[in-house]
């Protein structure tokens, strides 16, 4: 090494270079740790409530024992609901960006407020329904829930229909065009084919996404102590059950409310794994 | 088409089955032109969509602003009771939240990027960065739970005490740091917020940094260059303007996240100088008051906090994406 | 080597002389033909006669237009915005390039082959009867009829017949080949196109594919493009070689081969560039 035309230098960059890498680990234990203390104390605080009342029994009025039923089931039909009505727009909207318009004005402008629809706040999309639905109606409802969670899941499915639509080769459209296959043909039975898996996904994603949603529920759904299957009077929803109940003085409440924050957890991660490996088979 | 088949004389034979055809095809083309205007039907939906959400949150806080006027921006009074208000609190608090959080997560999110693609073994890059995505997608509200029950008595006995200890002493930092400990507030929320972002900068830093070509890394690792001054002088620069639209994408979260901060802010509509003390952001103000909200001004003026946030977080996303769309331009 | 027909002398530049071959019958004659990406011209005043159940085969380096030009025969630039071919490509007696022309039709009866082999992502049975069910409603034996002549047509059946219903991205590479083949002569076209058909396949694939070829040739009108001068020398009745977006020489393939009258085909053919 003495042939270095300056080691202090040379020794300075690797100190430098050092320090760097110890901060660079430093930040992934950081950050990892959080992650797992997080994750942890979810575990710990809500596995203790976990029991088969959880799922049987109504949420119960303060003082005593119950479950999250009606909550669980108001989520589970709010976002089926949503996801009926955002994944055919978003099928097709997504289909229109990557397909018919990728070179056109409209479709640059859909795609950049696309973008923004996805990242916008919840919050905002609750006012929005409560504008539209809630005022006019004069009441809270679970259809106005679903349109709300409707208008979360359309950006994300958008997305990636546009996404993975692209990825299907532009040789298979002319193979399909060579026989003489309208467009749309090819994408129903060509495209979306090729493409299901990617499709899937995305609307795995967007469930994850909206079964976690509390904001866009809070004026639009509101909430409902009881077993409620009326879609047009106020539902109850398993987000917004738990900010009631944890925002509450009472400890049957704020256990109730770490369950249903592990089931919620355990779900969107599920699903989020499952669309994973979805795609990553492909 | 068909007028020309008919004077081919090799292939007159054909004239009848092509006819068929072409009748076939007819059918197939008006489906296709049905799709396609039902593509672009729910494509120009989106457009409403937005164009909506602008609507109805005009229409929806035009009384507030008719009465109090642009002054709504910089009033700070909040009173339910006499029907006055102002968005100042909100907009602080919403803005120093955010702050905090990306003061905290921006640095810390890029080196773990930078573990991520340039220190990390192979075998724990994918698992590592697939918990991060995943963790991208946990649900605001576990964190404002996992915050109020958790965190927030944590920093109120072991933290905040502490902190307001020492800075107690030294001018300016004894405002912002200054106690009770309270547990929930401003810092706190910020706190929450920067381990919320902190995946998402993540991923998207990480994201850009793998855009850089091998090449261009190998040639400097060739100039006998340290891993952070390839890191430093190549990946960094190279990848600026997505770093910066993917921490804007980021900031966009921060700003608008509701409920991670609703249960840890202390919704307390007064600026205060300390960081430490209670609080309230633009999102908290509207989720914990819209649905006891009594009288017209009153929703009205939560709704007009709620244009204020769409067009603050629209100009941050639009600007991101914008960048981000430019670093896309750029590859190709 | 394929050598049936009469060898006379067929040059761009003598145009004329190709209506001496009486048995020859034009099924599509390209004339004054230019085609443009954007602004940029990538094919020159092209003339071309491509015969009735011959085949003719594209040859020249990277980048001549070959692929360009057989593109143009069923409109698949179409799909493409920015491109466009001025001149005429008159397949019996009618403009290709006319505009309002139905271009489904056209590509029903121009069929294609492409370099790589493109299943659609269906089972074997369905990527043939798809193309089928486009153009004729038929009962469900004649559809089995059709998938089955097509698929013994591709020199397929015998290999698939047990296993219709998987997927026809399961098969090899040379196999998915043929059924590209056969989803294409199911369609009953009148000419076909093949893009470099064999340059992803191994060479028993790729002797099988010739093969087919040059049984199809009985019943279509065949074009083939092709990089590789010993498979266009086996398989085409015709050659037509190209540089820089032109037609140098149109022939006979083995006068082609054997004595081009252009320097540069003769630089091509005996390897000294491309």
């Amino acid at each position: 090494m003495s042939a270095l035309p300056n080691p202090a230098i040379y020794r300075s960059r690797f100190r430098r270079n050092r320090i760097a890498v110890t901060l660079g680990y430093a930040s992934a234990v950081f950050g990892v740790g959080w992650i797992a203390i997080i994750l942890a104390i979810l575990v710990y605080k809500g596995i203790g409530g976990l029991s088969l009342d959880v799922f049987t029994q109504m949420t119960p009025p303060p003082g005593s024992a119950g479950g999250l039923l009606n909550a669980i089931a108001g989520s589970a039909i709010m976002t089926v609901l949503a996801v009926l009505i955002g994944t055919p727009v978003g099928v097709l909207a997504g289909t229109y960006l990557s397909e018919f318009g990728k070179h056109d004005r409209i479709a640059a402008i859909v795609r950049f407020v696309n973008d923004i629809l996805l990242s916008a706040p919840s919050v905002v999309v609750g006012l929005f329904v409560y504008e539209i639905m809630v005022a006019p109606m004069g009441h809270f409802s679970g259809y106005a829930g679903a349109v709300a969670l409707a208008v979360i899941v359309i950006p994300v499915v958008v997305r990636t229909t546009e996404d993975m639509l692209n990825l299907v080769p532009d040789t298979m459209r002319e193979a399909a065009a060579s026989i003489g296959l309208p467009r749309s043909h090819m994408i129903i039975h060509i495209a979306y084919r090729a493409a299901r898996a990617g499709i899937v996904t995305g609307i795995l994603l967007a469930i994850a996404r909206v079964s976690g949603e509390t904001a866009p529920l809070l004026f639009t759904a509101l909430n409902n102590q009881f077993w409620s299957m009326n879609m047009n009077a106020p539902m109850p929803s398993l987000p917004v059950v738990i900010f009631q109940f944890a925002l509450s003085p009472y400890a049957e409440w704020q256990k109730l409310a770490w369950t249903g924050a592990l089931i919620i957890t355990v779900t969107v991660l599920g699903l989020s794994i499952l669309a994973r490996t979805l795609t990553h088979r492909r | 088409m068909s007028q020309s088949l008919a004077n081919q004389p090799a292939l007159a034979g054909m004239t009848a089955a092509a006819g068929l055809r072409a009748a076939k095809l007819n059918r197939l083309r008006t489906s296709d032109a049905a799709f396609r205007g039902m593509t672009r039907g729910a494509a120009l939906g989106v457009l409403l969509l937005l164009g909506g959400v602008i609507v109805s949150l005009v229409a929806g806080s035009a009384p507030a602003f008719r009465a109090f006027g642009p002054g709504f921006v910089t009033a700070e009074v909040w009173n339910p009771v006499t029907e006055q208000f102002g968005a100042l609190a909100p907009i602080t608090g919403t803005l120093a939240t955010s702050l905090i959080a990306m003061l905290i997560a921006v640095p810390i999110g890029i080196m773990i990027a930078f573990f991520l693609t340039e220190l990390c073994p192979m075998a724990l890059r994918r698992p590592i960065g697939m918990a991060i995505e995943l963790l991208a997608g946990v649900p605001s509200i576990i964190y404002g739970i996992w915050g109020l029950f958790v965190f927030a008595p944590f920093l109120q006995t072991y933290v905040q005490p502490y902190i307001i200890a020492t800075f107690e002493n030294i001018p300016i930092f004894s405002t912002i740091f200054a106690g009770p400990p309270y547990g929930i507030g401003v810092m706190t929320a910020g706190l929450i917020l920067a381990i919320m972002v902190l995946p998402f900068v993540t991923a998207i830093s990480r994201d850009v940094f793998d855009s850089v070509p091998p090449v261009m890394k190998e040639a400097t690792y060739g100039l006998g260059c340290t891993t952070w001054e390839v890191f430093r002088s190549v990946i960094l620069p190279h990848t600026r303007v997505g770093v910066i639209g993917g921490v804007m994408l980021g900031l966009g979260r921060a700003l608008g996240e509701t409920m991670a901060v609703t249960f840890v802010i202390g919704n307390a509509h007064r600026i205060s100088g300390s960081i430490l003390a209670p609080g309230t952001t633009i999102s908290a103000s509207i989720a914990n008051e819209f649905t006891e909200a009594v009288g017209d001004i009153y929703t009205s003026s939560l709704i007009a906090l709620g244009l204020i946030l769409f067009v603050i977080t629209f100009i941050v996303l639009a600007a991101a994406r914008l960048m981000l769309a430019q670093l896309e331009k750029g590859k190709k | 080597m394929d050598v049936s027909v009469k060898s006379v002398p067929l040059s761009v530049d003598m145009p004329a002389q190709a209506g001496s071959t009486a048995k020859l019958e034009e099924k599509i004659s390209i004339r004054n033909l230019e085609f443009f990406y954007g602004e940029s011209r990538a094919l020159k005043k092209i003339d071309l006669p491509l015969y009735a159940k011959k085949v003719t085969a594209f040859i020249g380096p990277s980048g001549c237009g070959k692929s360009t030009l057989l593109r143009v025969l069923n409109r698949m630039y179409d799909l493409y915005p920015g491109q466009r071919a001025t001149g005429e490509v008159v397949l019996d007696g009618e403009n290709l390039l006319a505009p309002g022309l139905d271009i489904n039709l056209l590509r029903a009866r121009v069929g294609m082959v492409f370099q790589k082999p493109t299943p659609f992502p269906m089972s074997i049975y369905e990527n043939i009867a798809f193309g089928i069910r486009l153009y004729e409603d038929l009962p469900k034996a004649e559809i089995d009829n059709r998938v089955e002549s097509a698929l013994r047509r591709a020199a397929l059946w015998e290999e698939v017949k047990d296993k219709l219903n998987a997927g026809g991205q399961a098969l090899s590479g040379g196999q998915q080949q043929r059924l590209c083949i056969a989803r294409t002569v199911a369609v009953r076209p009148e000419v076909i196109l093949f893009d470099e058909p064999c340059s992803a396949l191994d060479p028993i694939s790729t002797a099988k594919i010739e093969e087919l070829i040059d049984e199809l040739k009985q019943d279509y009108t065949i074009v083939i493009v092709t990089h590789n001068m010993q498979q266009a020398a086996r398989v085409s009745d015709f050659t037509t070689f190209m540089y820089l977006g032109e037609v140098v020489e149109f022939g006979p393939t083995a006068t082609i081969f054997t004595a081009p009258t252009d320097k540069r085909t003769q630089d091509y053919i005996t390897g000294r560039f491309g």
